[in-house]
């Protein structure tokens, strides 16, 4: 499983694409295959400061609720309004139309405290 | 099946004959009712997808099935049973239900009549034990259990019988809805009838573990889609067919469930729960099995509360419900008061504390077009 190397994951397979003093998150790849098929997502407000940890939003497979958690603090920017309607793009783009969220960072150290792509690739390998 | 299996310590699953099969296409198991099961291969959405478009088999072994046979079978299964099964010709097969003496639905079952004197039912994996001593009870010696010695394989969607046809026997093109028939195959014995649980058209087939299995592999290479436990949900959630333990139970009666149908009293035989569903029939219902759909996207589940949506209280809660696939809404099933439960009723239902407006229908979400 190809891991891009420019992102940022956390133990709970999200991950987060920095962008200067902002950054996209989402799921990856090994997380929409553990899930199964996405029936519904729902996304935080934009506006909404969120602390790093807390519960952002929800997503559903078919069988399960479960929720997700922000990987940074920060304020929420945009979401990815098309995953209303499909939320099947979480499982076949994770990294990419999949997206969830873009954030504007409050703590941007909070970085250095994340796994990298060698580090969360050493992650699924114990799974 | 190994030696260990029948000496499995309280707590261990059962495993399917056909496991090594299931786990070589992907399968993911889960446990349900005791047993090992597929709950997907390749995807919930897609195998639901495949069955309503195509073909589906799915591996049912867990379903208790038992023959009573012999001159008084058929009476000794009218007295356990509600719809009065002396009526099926053989070559026939039937819903019904087990009650108790309170009316209640013990399991809902299906009862086929292969010949004048040898009759399969097929039991929910769930209630197989208790199912299969009311009917020893009932019939003694003439009942045995073959569980354990058999495989079933439901195939299931617009393709199914035509590809059954080519695969297993020209026969299956002639199986009329409901007909069941034990067919010649490969030097065995496979008991095929037209029924199931997905709202498509298609069959159950029963036979031996080593000629199932063969079965199996000609319908996979025929293109058949394996479907796991999680699209055989939402599959019969959508055509609005009930599960025992979440939409019927002990608790709930054939008349509030929309299941008098196969209840039959004018035979006047005597049967487990008779005389309290004479009473139950006429009396006014206190509640109503009811189908709702979400107005907006949403994943309706069981347990959620069900409201009023002006004054926000809560008239039930859904007993089952799924995101359908194919009807690509939220629906579910919930028991309520009867000037409620109309067609068109607006209502709502509670999600993470937001009210989602839902509305009844009438049943099924999804009905097939042939």
């Amino acid at each position: 499983m190809e891991i891009p190397t420019h992102l940022r994951f956390t133990s709970d397979h999200e991950w987060i694409r920095p962008e200067g003093d902002e950054g996209t998150c989402g799921i990856t790849e090994f997380a929409q295959d553990q899930l199964g098929d996405v029936v519904f997502v729902e996304l935080p407000d934009v506006g909404r400061t969120l602390a790093k940890g807390e519960a952002f939003g929800v997503i559903e497979s078919v069988k399960a609720v479960y929720d997700l958690f922000t990987p940074v603090s920060g304020e929420v920017l945009e979401r990815n309004e098309s995953l209303l309607d499909h939320p099947e793009k979480v499982n076949e783009s994770p990294y990419d139309e999949g997206w969830m969220i873009r954030v504007r960072l409050t703590k941007p150290e909070e970085l250095d405290a994340l796994l990298d792509s060698t580090a969360y690739q050493g992650l699924l390998a114990e799974a | 099946m190994d030696d260990t299996a029948t000496a499995n310590p309280a707590g261990a699953l059962r495993e399917l004959a056909l496991r090594d099969r299931h786990a070589a296409l992907g399968a993911r198991f889960a446990p349900f009712a005791g047993w090992e099961m597929p709950l997907q291969y390749e995807g919930i959405v897609a195998e639901h997808t495949a069955v309503r478009t195509r073909a589906g088999v799915f591996d049912v072994s867990h379903l208790g099935r038992c023959w009573v046979t012999g001159p008084s079978a058929g009476e000794q299964l009218r007295s356990i049973t509600t719809y009065n099964v002396l009526r099926l010709a053989p070559g026939a097969a039937h819903y019904s239900l087990y009650c108790n003496d309170s009316g209640g639905i013990d399991d809902d079952i299906f009862i086929y009549r292969l010949d004048p004197e040898r009759w399969l039912i097929v039991h929910n994996a769930a209630n197989a034990e208790a199912d299969f001593a009311r009917v020893l009870a009932a019939a003694g010696d003439a009942a045995r259990e073959v569980t354990e010695e058999t495989v079933m394989l439901a195939v299931q969607g617009p393709e199914a019988l035509a590809i059954l046809g080519r695969v297993l026997s020209p026969e299956m093109l002639s199986l009329a809805e409901h007909d069941c028939r034990e067919l010649s195959w490969r030097g065995g014995t496979v008991l095929a009838a037209r029924t199931g649980y997905t709202g498509e058209d298609g069959a159950e087939c029963i036979a031996e573990p080593s000629l199932a299995g063969a079965l199996w592999d000609e319908l996979i290479t025929a293109g058949v889609q394996p479907v796991g436990l999680g699209a055989r949900d939402t599959l019969r959630l959508e055509a609005a067919l009930p599960l025992h333990g979440h939409d019927i139970d002990a608790t709930t009666d054939p008349y509030e469930a929309g299941l008098g149908w196969v209840v039959s009293l004018k035979d006047g035989a005597d049967f487990t729960g008779r005389d309290a569903l004479l009473r139950l029939k006429d009396r006014p219902l206190d509640r109503k099995l009811a189908h709702l759909v979400a107005k907006e996207r949403a994943v309706l589940r069981a347990g959620y509360p069900v409201l009023d949506p002006e004054s926000g209280s809560t008239l039930a809660s859904l007993t089952s419900g799924a995101f359908g696939p194919t009807v690509a809404k939220g629906i579910g099933m919930a028991y309520l008061p009867p000037e409620r439960a109309e067609p068109g009723t607006p209502l709502a239902v509670e999600i993470r504390g937001k009210h989602v407006p839902v509305e009844v229908v009438r049943r099924p979400f999804y009905k097939r077009s042939s």
